[in-house]
C-alpha cells in the first residue's frame, strides 16, 4: 500500500517532466519553423531590425505572462491584467511627468500593482468569490476609473533617464530582453526548486491535499496574485518606457494576449501543471505571428481570431492527452 | 442589509426575505429618491427609453441566467454580438442577401457560436471558462477578421422598427424583451427542462447519475446564449443604424452583473429569471441615475464592476449565514 503511494508521485512526474520539456522544445521548433518559412516568402521579415522589433516590443507581455502562469498553475485567472498595465503605466508616467524623482516613477506601480492583485487573490482566497468574477469586476473598475481620470489623454514630455526599455547593458543587450530573460529564468527555478514555488502546484493540483500536505491554499493563492502583480508591473514599466509616449488607456486585448502565451506555453488550464519558460516561448511564438502576418500579406485585424484558434487547439490538445493517460493508466 | 434579511427570515413570511423581494424593494425606494432628486427621471418618456436601452443586455442576461444555473460561464456573448452584427451587415451589404434573410442568417450564426461553445464544454470537457475565453477572442476576431474595421450603413427605413419604432406606445424591442422574460421565466419555473438546470447546477454528477440527460441540457443551454446574442445585435443594430466589429464589447460585465445582482448564485444551482429582471432594471437605473447626475460612461463601468464584486460578496456571506444559521 504504502509502496504504491510513494510510487505513484514519481511516475507522475517524470511523465509530466518529460510532457512539459516537449511542450517547450515544440514552441522552440515553432518559432524558428515559423521564422525560416515566412523568412522564405519575405526575407526582409528575417531582417535584425525586424527580429528585436518583434522581442524588445513584445517582451512586456513575456513578462506578465510569467505572473499569469503563476496564477492560472494555482488554479485560478486573471482577467484584469491588461487594464492594471494600463493603469500602472500611465501612474508611473504621470508620476515622471510631475517631478518626481525616477526611482519613484519606477517603483510607484510596483507597489500599486502588488497591492491591486494582492487585494483580488485576498477577496479570492479567503473571501472565496471566483478569480473570473473578482478579476471582470476589477477589469471594469480599473479600465472605467482610467478613462475617466485621464480623459483618455497622452503622457508625452517624459523626462530624460525614465526610459527603463532604452536602456542597453554593455552597449549590446536591450534591457527588455534582459528583464524578460532573467525574469523567465528566476521565476522558472523558484518555481522548480523552492518549497513556495511548489506550493502554486500543489495548491492548483488539489488544494485540499496540498492543505493536507501543511500547505496554506489560501496564502499561497494571495501570494500568487502578489507576485503577479508584480510582474505586471515590471511588464507596465517596460510597456510605459519604449514609446515617447504613454496612451493613457488600457490596450485592447492585452490580458487575452498575456492568456493565450500562459496557455499556449503549456500551463494546463485545469491547474497545477506548466512552466514559465514554455509561456515566453509562447509570447515570443505570438509576436512573431502578428509580425509574420504584416509580412506574408495577411491583415493583422485576424490576430485575435488567431489567438482565439490557439488557445481552444492547446487547451484540447491538453483535455484529449490526460484523457488517454487516464484510459491508459 | 444582512442584519435585515435574518431579521426578516425569522420574523417576517418567507416571500418576503426572499432576495428578489429585497432586491424590488430597493428597486422601487431608488426609483423614489432619483425621482425626488430629478424631474427628468420619474417620467414615462424616460422610463420607456431606458427600457428600450436595457433590451440588448436584457436578451442576454436571460440564457445567461440558465448557464450560471448549471454552475456554467459564458464570457463569449459579448463577441457574438459583434459576430452577429457583422454577420447581418456583411450579408446584406457584400454577399447581396435580402435583408430579412441576413438577419435570419445573423441570429443563427449566433446560435451556431454558442453550439460550438456548448460541444466543446460538454464532448472534449473544456471547462466553460476556458471555452469562452478562448470564443470571446476568436469570435471577436472572426468579426474583425471579416470586417477589417470597416462599418456598414445605409440600412433601409423599415429596418429601425425594431430598435427605434414603438407599438402601442412601448418601444418595440420592449416588448420583446418582455416576451422572452416570461417564456424564460416559466421555462426555468415550471419545466422539466428548468428543473434539470437546478440539478445539474447543485450536484452535476449526482444530476447524471438520476438520468438526466446533462450534455444535452448544456448544449441547449450554450447554444440559446449564443442564439439570444444574435437576437441582441439585430435590435443593437437596428437601434444604432451602423455596423462595428466592435460593438458588444463588454456586454459579459452587465450580463454577468444584472444576473448576480439579481441573486442567482454564481456558484450554480439556485436562481431565477424573475430575479434577473429586476437586477437588469436596477443596472439601467444606476446608469441611468449616474447618466442623469452628470457622470460620464467610463465612470459608470467603475460602479458596474464596484456593484458586480459586491453583490456577489454580500450574496455569498448571506449564504454562508444561512449555513450556519441552520
Amino acid at each position: 500500500m504504502s509502496a504504491i503511494a510513494v510510487a505513484r508521485p514519481q511516475v507522475a512526474r517524470t511523465s509530466l517532466l518529460r510532457r512539459v520539456a516537449s511542450q517547450e522544445a515544440l514552441l522552440g521548433i515553432a518559432v524558428i519553423a515559423l521564422a525560416i518559412v515566412v523568412g522564405v516568402v519575405n526575407p526582409r521579415f528575417l531582417a535584425t531590425r525586424n527580429l528585436s522589433d518583434i522581442l524588445l516590443g513584445n517582451a512586456y507581455v513575456g513578462v506578465a505572462a510569467i505572473g499569469m502562469s503563476m496564477v492560472i498553475i494555482s488554479g485560478n485567472i486573471d482577467i484584469s491584467v491588461g487594464a492594471l498595465i494600463g493603469v500602472l503605466a500611465t501612474v508611473s508616467g504621470s508620476l515622471a511627468v510631475a517631478g518626481a524623482p525616477i526611482a519613484v516613477a519606477w517603483l510607484a506601480p510596483v507597489v500599486v500593482g502588488i497591492a491591486v492583485m494582492a487585494l483580488q487573490g485576498v477577496i479570492v482566497a479567503y473571501l472565496r468569490i471566483p478569480a473570473i468574477v473578482v478579476t471582470l469586476g476589477m477589469l471594469s473598475i480599473l479600465k472605467g476609473g482610467l478613462i475617466s481620470v485621464t480623459g483618455g489623454k497622452w503622457i508625452t514630455d517624459l523626462p530624460e533617464g525614465f526610459h527603463l526599455a532604452d536602456i542597453e547593458l554593455f552597449d549590446i543587450l536591450p534591457m527588455p530582453v534582459l528583464i524578460l530573460a532573467i525574469a523567465t529564468i528566476l521565476a522558472a527555478l523558484w518555481m522548480r526548486y523552492s518549497a513556495s514555488g511548489r506550493a502554486i502546484y500543489a495548491t492548483g493540483g488539489n488544494a485540499e491535499a496540498a492543505r493536507l500536505c501543511g500547505v496554506s491554499p489560501q496564502r499561497t493563492v494571495v501570494m500568487v496574485f502578489a507576485l503577479h502583480g508584480f510582474f505586471a508591473a515590471i511588464a507596465a514599466l517596460l510597456f510605459a518606457t519604449q514609446l515617447k509616449v504613454i496612451q493613457s488607456t488600457t490596450p485592447t486585448g492585452l490580458e487575452l494576449t498575456i492568456i493565450t502565451a500562459s496557455v499556449v506555453g503549456g500551463v494546463s488550464i485545469l491547474g497545477g501543471v506548466g512552466t514559465v519558460i514554455g509561456a515566453t516561448l509562447a509570447a515570443i511564438l505570438i509576436a512573431e505571428i502578428a509580425s509574420a502576418l504584416v509580412f506574408i500579406n495577411v491583415s493583422p485585424y485576424w490576430i485575435h481570431a488567431l489567438e482565439g484558434v490557439l488557445i481552444l487547439a492547446t487547451v484540447i490538445a491538453d483535455i484529449l492527452r490526460r484523457q488517454r493517460r487516464m484510459a491508459g493508466g | 442589509m444582512a442584519v435585515l434579511a435574518q431579521n426578516l427570515s425569522r420574523g417576517a413570511p418567507r416571500w418576503l426575505a426572499r432576495h428578489e423581494t429585497l432586491l424590488a424593494a430597493i428597486l422601487v425606494v431608488a426609483l423614489v429618491i432619483l425621482g425626488s432628486f430629478n424631474e427628468r427621471f420619474l417620467t414615462i418618456d424616460n422610463l420607456l427609453n431606458q427600457g428600450r436601452l436595457m433590451t440588448e443586455v436584457g436578451l442576454i442576461a436571460l440564457p445567461m441566467t440558465f448557464v450560471i444555473v448549471t454552475g456554467g460561464i459564458d464570457l463569449s456573448v459579448g463577441s457574438i454580438v459583434g459576430l452577429c452584427a457583422i454577420t447581418l451587415g456583411y450579408s446584406w451589404k457584400t454577399f447581396g442577401f435580402p435583408l430579412p434573410l441576413a438577419i435570419l442568417f445573423a441570429i443563427a450564426v449566433g446560435g451556431l457560436a454558442g453550439f460550438v461553445n456548448g460541444l466543446l464544454i460538454t464532448r472534449i470537457r473544456v471547462p466553460p471558462l476556458i471555452m469562452t475565453i478562448a470564443t470571446l477572442a476568436l469570435y471577436r476576431g472572426l468579426a474583425e477578421g471579416v470586417s477589417q474595421a470597416h462599418s456598414v450603413r445605409g440600412y433601409p427605413e423599415w429596418f429601425f422598427f425594431v430598435g427605434q419604432g414603438q407599438w402601442l406606445g412601448v418601444p418595440t424591442q420592449l416588448w420583446i424583451l418582455l416576451v422572452a422574460i416570461v417564456v424564460a421565466g416559466v421555462a426555468l419555473d415550471r419545466t422539466t427542462f428548468g428543473r434539470t438546470l437546478y440539478a445539474i447546477g447543485a450536484n452535476e454528477t449526482a444530476a447524471r447519475f438520476s438520468g438526466l440527460s446533462v450534455d444535452r441540457v448544456k448544449l441547449i443551454v450554450y447554444s440559446l446564449s449564443g442564439l439570444m446574442a444574435g437576437v441582441s445585435a439585430w435590435v443593437l443594430v437596428s437601434r444604432v443604424t451602423t455596423t462595428r466589429s466592435d460593438m458588444g464589447i463588454g456586454y459579459e460585465l452587465d450580463v454577468i452583473a444584472a444576473v448576480v445582482l439579481g441573486g442567482t448564485s454564481i456558484f450554480g444551482g439556485s436562481g431565477t429569471i424573475w430575479g434577473t429582471a429586476i437586477g437588469l432594471a436596477m443596472i439601467q437605473l444606476l446608469k441611468n441615475g449616474l447618466a442623469l447626475t452628470g457622470v460620464k460612461g467610463d465612470a459608470t463601468i467603475v460602479v458596474i464592476g464596484a456593484v458586480l464584486i459586491a453583490s456577489v460578496l454580500i450574496a455569498s456571506s448571506l449564504q454562508r449565514r444561512r449555513e450556519y444559521g441552520a
